[in-house]
């Protein structure tokens, strides 16, 4: 091991079962983790690298999940912040999935309407619903349209 | 199950067909006893006048009854209770619900949760179908709606009127000439929106400027309670003024349409000019909601 690979195993040492999340986009990794719902509080062990280099983009970051296989709707909702991600489900050191992220049509609970006066922003029993839409995020309850800045969004 | 919740919720066929209806009912063609028997609830949680009386009428030239929920203050809800309980409540209990309220989505939200049809009477600064139909006939009772130049004077930031009918002009080739006091324009997203559909969107800073090329000017109030405090309402409270000097050189089958109430927007002396429709515009509420009712309480 030279002294690149060394360095290089210190940022993405592999894990033995769980989720990696590559070819994020330089900086966006710790917005993916808050889109899939993992906080402070969770109790996951997680390795993030950001701005390592990739032959692809110049920089990438990559976030790697210990024993939790992300399900498809969460994988989907990479795509609104990371449409060019990777998902890689490891088992027993090996990649046993890899698979693109998929634009979902809706998301439901993940993002806040930016409207104060919407009903989604009261005690009524509903969460958020947004129709994805190619401009940007649309709120199916006061047609809102979210168009930068996605990540400010997210609950 | 048929909700009305948004114009955006209607093709032009459907828009159509409920103005076609509109105008049978208005010539008296119509089943005077096609909803006996049916309740219609009235929920309005922010005042009205001409929408809840006209949906009243409506229902009871239909031959049918409603019952009301007149404020916030007279319901459960000052108890409390979300607008989804209510709303589960209230179906159980009539046949059709006509709702009012001061959040935007609230309409769509109670449609979620209803087990009968729901009309949206306007919510917040959001969408008001039932007002925009009735525009939309007033302006067909003097001239096709296809590829007109329709002027929209006032308050476009809030005015939940105003987008609903561009909306629906869009389905139609309109041009649109907005024209609003500052901070008030047309936000930028449906400005957007409406240049995509295919219709022509241009800002003027003075009504004068374009009222000569109008086919119907929309006049509309700075609607104080959607304003966030009272100084940014009185910023621009009084701004604009239609008076009988704007109509010196017009077009003759120029129409002048107000959704009402008004304050000093509209001088009363234009009243009695034979461009000045707000009048049979408000009329008009009631054979266009009924054409609603039967569509969806049928």
């Amino acid at each position: 091991m030279n002294g690149d690979d060394a360095r290089k195993g210190l940022l993405i040492s592999p894990i033995e079962n769980g989720t990696v999340i590559d070819h994020i986009a330089a900086g966006e990794a710790l917005n993916v983790l808050r889109i899939i719902g993992i906080t402070g509080t969770t109790q996951e062990s997680i390795s993030v690298a950001t701005n390592v280099k990739s032959g692809k983009r110049g920089k990438k970051d990559i976030v790697k999940i210990v024993n939790r296989e992300l399900r498809k709707e969460e994988v989907d909702r990479i795509a609104l912040i990371a449409p060019h991600a990777s998902i890689n489900i490891i088992r027993n050191y090996c990649v046993y999935d890899k698979k693109g992220v998929e634009t979902p049509p809706f998301v439901v609970g993940i993002v806040r309407c930016p409207n104060p006066g919407c009903i989604s922003n009261t005690s009524e029993p509903i969460p958020s619903k947004f129709q994805v839409q190619p401009k940007g995020l649309r709120c199916l309850y006061c047609d809102w349209l979210i168009t930068k800045d996605i990540t400010s969004h997210i609950i | 199950m048929k909700h009305i919740i948004s114009i955006r919720d209607l093709d032009r066929g459907e828009i159509d067909g409920l103005l076609d209806q509109a105008r049978r009912i208005h010539s008296h063609q119509y089943n005077e006893h096609a909803l006996k028997g049916k309740i219609l609830g009235l929920l309005f949680f922010e005042p009205s006048t001409r929408t809840r009386m006209s949906f009243q009428s409506a229902i009871a030239r239909l031959g049918g009854t409603s019952i009301s929920v007149d404020s916030v203050e007279a319901s459960s809800i000052a108890k409390g209770e979300t607008l989804a309980d209510t709303i589960r409540v209230v179906s159980g209990y009539v046949d059709t619900i006509v709702l009012r309220h001061p959040k935007e989505g609230a309409a769509r939200l109670a449609s979620e949760f209803a087990s009968v049809p729901v009309i949206n009477a306007g919510d917040g600064a959001g969408q008001h179908p039932s007002q925009t139909l009735l525009d939309l006939y007033t302006i067909r009772q003097s001239m096709p709606l296809e590829k007109i130049h329709v002027g929209l004077l006032g308050d476009l930031r809030y005015g939940r009127t105003a987008h609903s009918l561009a909306h629906a002009l869009s389905l139609y080739g309109a041009t649109l000439h907005t024209i609003t006091p500052k901070g008030l324009e047309l936000p930028g997203g449906i400005a957007e929106e409406l240049r995509e559909a295919g219709i022509c969107v241009i800002g003027h800073e003075d009504v004068s400027e374009v009222i000569s090329e109008l086919d119907v000017l929309y006049v509309t109030r700075i609607q104080k309670e959607r304003f966030p405090d009272s100084a940014s309402y009185f910023a621009v409270a009084s701004s604009y003024r239609v008076t009988p000097d704007l109509f010196r050189s017009v077009r003759d089958h120029l129409v002048v349409l107000h959704p009402l109430p008004r304050l000093d927007e509209i001088d009363p002396r234009v009243d009695q000019l034979p461009y000045a429709r707000y009048f049979e515009q408000s009329w008009n509420g009631v054979p266009v909601r009924m054409a609603m009712l039967q569509k969806v309480m049928s």
